[in-house]
């Protein structure tokens, strides 16, 4: 029996198991809508600007660990998706974008709302796919969810004419995609694993550098087994946070630019670095001459281009996160070399030193009684949900006291625009996140610059009952860059001050959410119990110290060991 | 140094720009390229020429790699290889210098394809190099139009 494109889409839908998508209609996707309407399998959640669509589906992938979906129109629809989708592909969120398309007899006459979307987002997705016949439509559809969440997951974007979704079409039976074109590596080379393991048995200061690829292959048991089996101290990057225990007395938290000192000092010194699923960007080796400088490189990563892209490897392991260190775990297990006692008592010298160093500068702050400081706040934030939270960030300053002072004990409870840093990410993604974790509490960490460039999804956090909790931390000031400007611009402020601001309460309460403002330390805790125990959206507004900076700070450009401390 | 690599690609609508792009938006050098069919309907093979250091260079062939229409890279520089392009060059031919062209042509094993009141159209098939040093033996006398092709390149079979 023949049935419509648009049918064709929304059962290919069920038999990826998508249960959730995040759009907005359009001209070119009214027969898709229309069959969306009929359904009783799918939730579609209606945003207010396309980019948020693909925000909350990253987020949504993210917490369910599996592929998320976006729907949009020709045109505009598709455009505004852009940063979302770039945004997911350097963060390497596996989720697939539908665009409307204006029917194939049009394509390339500059036809009303069409762009040639598929042109716009090749660098920035995994592939992408413009379906000119509709018997090309699921096999095409198959293949792309079999991209996104296969291999180094990725963002994937299937552009649907409008008469392809209107057209025949007989649907062809499930079967497995098979790609002669792809073929991800997942095993480890074992000769690779021996000599990476022999050489970790023959480190004196060796550390784990742990990125998004230890959660993307939920490899955060293998991680946390390797760690602790050898004593080895773990760096995160801001994609890693989560991936081992924040609270681990191995943890050292977040490397690079706002990392630790301790993080920092310890890859500086170290003499083996283990990468596992990170691919040393230039926000965590700062000058890369001067980064890890006496160290051999152990690379763990799925993707051969991460390998010796920015830093010679010594010991590159093409393989999935899991499998690798799975394969690490058992060759300890089962090796004569190794003895779990001698090796921890090899250790300690070393994990005194970053001891010490933990001692000398811990993450910390100025405190103050009369002005809220923003790591207070996260702290609060922290303590008050237990870590127990998914939180989600914009970017600039907010991101990073989240990141340093929220310590993630968990993997998918922290979702931030680490790759792209999207301003406007974290409200959307809160949403997106919500939606997949009914039950969860959600916040999204903000400053007042970044909120506003979603804050029209008050609506539809409204509309589909997301009580997701907003902490804005407000200093009336596009804080980081403000930050740069302060310390390497002589405090010429340019175009980074807020001068007209809405009242966020009163905005909160135009949409129907509650609005709560602390301006005093001592508001910070009544105002964050309220909103927890809301059953509503709410946005909290700490208004806070004006000038307080994101410290250690490695000045771009600078050795990491270069840092500025509180 | 530069690089000979061969890419074997499904054809698929837009797989060039594909390739081109990953070069323009990373940055890599393009010095020529050339993409034709192969014996196997639906896979065309692409024979590029680039240049940069050995990092540079395997990130290139890992990146093109990455391209999920591709499925062959093969940096054959280091392999027993031959290569040809072909320049199409209209010269100026007047009565003093015409026996000089068909000289040089001869020297070349080029042909003479369009013969013209005041210039020959010469055709030249050789290495990179070879064409190259055609081009500049005919320069004094007068190129007026130089047409030439990227190179193809193959490994040499093992004996």
């Amino acid at each position: 029996m023949k049935i419509t494109g648009a049918q064709a889409l929304l059962k290919c839908l069920e038999e990826q198991k998508v249960d959730t998508v995040f759009g907005f209609p359009g001209g070119a996707v009214i027969d898709l809508y229309d069959e969306i309407l009929q359904s009783d399998k799918l939730t579609h959640v209606l945003v207010r600007h396309e980019q948020a669509a693909v925000h909350a589906a990253d987020a949504y992938a993210r917490v369910i660990g599996d592929v998320g979906v976006a729907l949009v129109t020709s045109g505009p629809g598709a455009t505004n998706t852009v940063t979302g989708i770039a945004s997911a592909y350097l963060d390497s969120i596996p989720i697939v974008v539908f665009t409307g398309q204006v029917p194939t007899g049009l394509i390339g006459n500059d036809a009303f709302q069409e762009v040639d979307i598929v042109g716009i987002t090749r660098p920035c997705t995994k592939h992408n796919y413009l379906v000119k016949d509709v018997k090309d439509l699921v096999p095409t559809i198959r293949e792309a969810f079999y991209l996104a969440r296969t291999g180094r997951p990725g963002p994937v974007l299937i552009d649907l004419p409008k008469d392809v979704m209107a057209a025949m079409v007989n649907f062809p039976a499930p079967k497995p995609v098979k790609m002669r074109t792809y073929q991800p590596t997942y095993k480890p080379h074992p000769g690779q694993i021996e000599k990476a393991c022999k050489k970790i048995l023959q480190a004196k200061r060796p550390v784990l550098y742990i990125g998004g690829g230890v959660i993307a292959s939920k490899a955060h048991e293998e991680v946390t087994e390797l760690a602790r089996k050898l004593d080895i101290p773990v760096t995160m990057t801001l994609m890693g946070l989560g991936g081992f225990p924040g609270t681990d007395p191995l943890a050292m938290g977040m490397l690079g630019m706002h990392g630790t000192y301790y993080s920092n000092m310890a890859v500086a010194r170290c003499d083996l670095l283990i990468g596992v699923g990170a691919r040393f960007d230039d926000r965590v080796t700062g000058r890369i001459d001067a980064f890890a400088p006496h160290a051999e490189i152990i690379h763990i990563d799925i993707d051969p281009t991460s390998i010796s892209k920015n830093v010679e490897v010594d010991i590159p392991i093409v393989a999935d996160c899991k499998h690798a260190l799975a394969a690490m775990n058992t060759w300890f297990d089962r090796s004569d070399l190794f003895n779990e006692e001698d090796e921890k008592e090899k250790r300690q010298p070393w994990l005194e030193q970053i001891d010490e160093w933990k001692a000398e500068h811990p993450l910390s702050y100025a405190k103050d009684t009369n002005k809220i400081k923003p790591q207070f706040v996260v702290e609060k934030l922290h303590e008050l949900t237990g870590g127990d939270a998914i939180i989600t960030t914009e970017v600039g300053q907010n991101q990073m006291w989240a990141a340093q002072f929220y310590h993630f004990n968990h993997p998918r409870a922290f979702m931030t625009s680490g790759g792209l840093g999207v301003m406007g990410y974290g409200f959307p993604a809160a949403i997106g996140a919500q939606m997949a974790a009914r039950d969860r509490t959600v916040i999204d960490i903000a400053g007042d610059g970044s909120i506003q460039m979603n804050i029209q999804e008050l609506a539809t956090a409204k509309q589909y009952n997301c009580p997701v909790k907003i902490a804005i931390l407000n200093n009336n000031y596009l804080g980081m860059v403000r930050q740069w400007q302060e310390l390497f611009y002589d405090k010429r402020y340019s175009a980074t001050t807020l001068d007209v601001a809405p009242d966020f309460v009163l905005l909160a309460e135009a949409y129907g959410a509650v609005g709560l403002r602390a301006t005093k330390p001592d508001e910070v805790e009544p105002v964050i119990k309220e909103a927890l125990a809301t059953d509503n959206v709410v946005i909290m507004d700490f208004v806070i110290d004006r000038e307080e900076g994101v410290y250690p700070m490695v000045p771009a450009g600078k050795a990491t060991t270069e840092m500025l401390l509180v | 140094m530069r690089h000979t690599i061969s890419v074997l690609l499904q054809n698929k609508p837009g797989v060039l720009s594909r390739i081109t792009g990953l070069f323009s938006g990373r940055g890599f050098n393009i010095e020529s390229l050339s993409v034709a069919q192969t014996l196997e309907p639906g896979l065309s093979c692409l024979t590029l020429m680039t240049s940069g250091d050995s990092q540079i260079v395997e990130q290139i062939t890992k990146q093109l790699h990455k391209l999920i229409d591709v499925i062959k890279v093969t940096d054959i520089t280091e392999t027993d290889y031959v290569e040809r392009e072909m320049a199409l060059i209209r010269v100026k031919a007047e009565s003093t210098t015409r026996a000089e062209v068909l000289r040089i042509t001869d020297i070349f094993r080029g042909r003479v394809v369009d013969v013209g009141a005041k210039s020959y159209a010469i055709e030249v098939t050789g290495s990179c190099g070879k064409v190259q040093a055609c081009v500049d033996l005919l320069r004094p006398i007068g190129i007026q139009e130089i047409v030439r092709t990227g190179t193809i390149a193959m490994t040499r079979s093992t004996k």
